[in-house]
């Protein structure tokens, strides 16, 4: 039995969500190799080569990869996949996009975002916003799946020294380029690797009033993430909405400002270690699973909560 | 240009879903359905094309039982022109749905395809991005602006760390994010109109595609429940039992 990681990575580093899925890969009981596949990563290699329990690296250097193209890195993984049991991607935006595509090239299902191991071909994994848990048995001899991070501690990113490896052909399909990215660049911690989170709601009422929540966040050393309705009102960016359909947290401490809860919302923090809820409605839904809940207007209540940290 | 748009009728977002008492499956009895909220944006997606004239024809199509005929009927209210139903029983896995959706783009020879990111029922999120390989297309998932420009199309993505724009050979297929448009409501009048646009039945065998299974659900059951926590009075207070009791900060 074999298992191929496809690391997270954006060429110069590789990203924390591939140390989770390492873990998840090593409940499957197989050995264990990395694919890095970009252009000029050879830098993120090396670091995949040091994550503790990992066999061997291999690496596709091409500018074919470069942007992660769903269309070229699909045929890749395919290719290098044959030879393996399972292949196993985190839940990251690139995952998502590339391994149905593999799944589909091998002609097996994919598993996705799965909870837990139970065996080598059964899985837990979260369905209806995460209202219900499923578990599912796969009868592919071949499995792809994708892992949901949080649900996975990471592994060791120091101890191993897998040797490092050049594989796989150039697959261009020439069909998709890349044209350009609006990345936000934050000093803040990662929204789905930070270990406090504070989150902004419909409550917050204008993208400046984020400020508010940025004092907080700068005293704790947390991520700021925010709800659906504050990110389609336009206060905030997409890739801050934590959610069924955007980012899954599970940090140690998530605070909800002015969030009333829906039940897209608590798919996304719901396993969260301790939640705090701060609302001036005292029905709001984030108070049935928060465990310290603060009636107060967010106005006062975060800049006295900024001055007392 | 013509526009195939998937559809999938789904439990309406509203509702919240709860596991069979034997966890055997969910409990789906009396339970309000209505179209994929993703799927609508998809919808009004093809239609603006249309509108916009770009798009010359939008035809939507549907997977399921007789029943699902109600979502493809809500397409065509929106402002599709004509609807497809694929007859299956039961719930159909994403490759399997992927395979039937590729047996209709062989018979429409639609220049765009345009799907939901995930249905939110079984959150897979993976049909698009299967029939992409299998039709050999590229793919611009979780899509929040599409714009034809000859014969390629650009989509910007919503991706962990922002946006990302990428530029596809058409045909292609999109998967639509939450941010792509807002859709309409149907009008009496679009929704009286809607019950004369043809609606063609197909089945499986009819594209040549075989029914098969590759995963079996073992087991349904509620998540952990969290136990109900405490109100606090104060900011002081609350800094206090984060700080002492909790012990995160």
């Amino acid at each position: 039995m074999s298992t191929l990681v496809i690391a997270e990575h954006d060429n110069a580093s590789l990203k924390a969500a591939t140390l989770n899925a390492v873990t998840a890969a090593q409940a499957l009981g197989a050995d264990i190799d990395v694919l890095v596949a970009g252009a000029n990563c050879g830098a993120a290699a090396d670091e995949a080569a040091k994550i503790a329990g990992v066999g061997k690296v291999l690496v596709a250097d091409n500018a074919a990869y470069e942007h992660q193209l769903a269309e070229n890195v699909s045929l890749l993984v395919a290719e290098v996949g044959g030879a393996y049991d399972n292949i196993v991607a985190p839940a990251t935006s690139n995952g998502k996009n590339t391994m149905p595509r593999v799944a589909a090239l091998l002609d097996v299902a994919q598993i996705s975002d799965i909870i837990s191991v139970e065996s080598a071909d059964t899985f837990k994994r979260p369905i209806y916003a995460g209202n219900v848990i499923a578990t599912v048995q796969s009868s592919d001899a071949k499995k792809v799946i994708t892992v949901r991070t949080t649900a996975f501690d990471a592994a060791p990113a120091e101890g191993g020294s897998a040797a490092v490896e050049a594989v796989g052909a150039a697959h261009d399909a020439g069909i998709s380029s890349f044209v350009g990215e609006e990345v936000a660049v934050s000093d803040r911690p990662e929204l789905t690797s930070a270990s406090i989170v504070i989150s902004g709601g419909r409550g917050m009422q204008n993208g400046e009033n984020f400020t508010l929540l940025e004092a907080v966040a700068d005293k704790l050393g947390a991520a700021i993430g925010a709800s659906r309705a504050a990110v389609d009102a336009g206060f905030v960016p997409n890739d801050m909405q934590v959610g069924q359909t955007g980012k899954i947290v599970a940090p140690d401490l998530y605070i909800a400002v002015g969030i009333s809860g829906a039940i897209q919302h608590l798919a996304g923090m719901k396993d969260s270690k301790v939640i705090v809820a701060i609302n001036k409605d005292e029905d709001a839904p984030i108070f049935q699973v928060a465990d310290y809940g603060l009636v107060a207007d967010l106005f006062e209540a975060l800049p006295e909560l900024s001055s007392s940290l | 240009m013509k526009v195939l748009v998937a559809v999938k009728r789904v439990v309406d977002y509203n509702v919240k879903v709860r596991a069979k008492a034997d966890g055997s499956d969910v409990d789906l009895n009396n339970v309000k359905m209505a179209i994929n909220p993703f799927c609508e944006i998809a919808v009004e997606e093809a239609v603006r094309l249309k509108e916009a004239g770009v798009a010359t024809e939008v035809v939507a199509v549907s997977i399921g039982d007789k029943s699902c005929q109600e979502q493809i009927r809500t397409a065509l209210a929106l402002g599709a022109d004509r609807g497809i139903q694929v007859e299956t029983e039961g719930s159909v896995e994403p490759l399997v749905v992927a395979k039937l959706l590729k047996g209709v783009v062989e018979k429409e020879q639609p220049q765009l395809v345009i799907l939901g990111k995930q249905s939110i029922d079984g959150d897979n999120n993976q049909t698009g991005q299967m029939l992409g390989a299998l039709t050999g297309m590229a793919q611009g998932t979780f899509a929040s602006e599409v714009a034809v420009d000859g014969d390629k199309v650009n989509v910007t993505r919503e991706i962990d760390g922002g946006l990302q724009t990428v530029g596809l050979n058409l045909p292609a297929i999109v998967t639509t994010d939450l941010r792509l448009n807002e859709p309409r409501y149907a009008s009496l009048p679009n929704i009286m109109k809607a019950k004369k646009k043809p609606l063609d039945v197909f089945t499986p065998a009819d594209l040549g595609v075989e029914v098969t299974s590759h995963l079996t659900t073992l087991k349904v059951e509620p998540p952990a429940e969290r136990q109900a926590g405490i109100k606090v009075e104060s900011v002081a207070d609350l800094v206090d039992k984060l700080k002492n009791e909790a012990k995160v900060i």
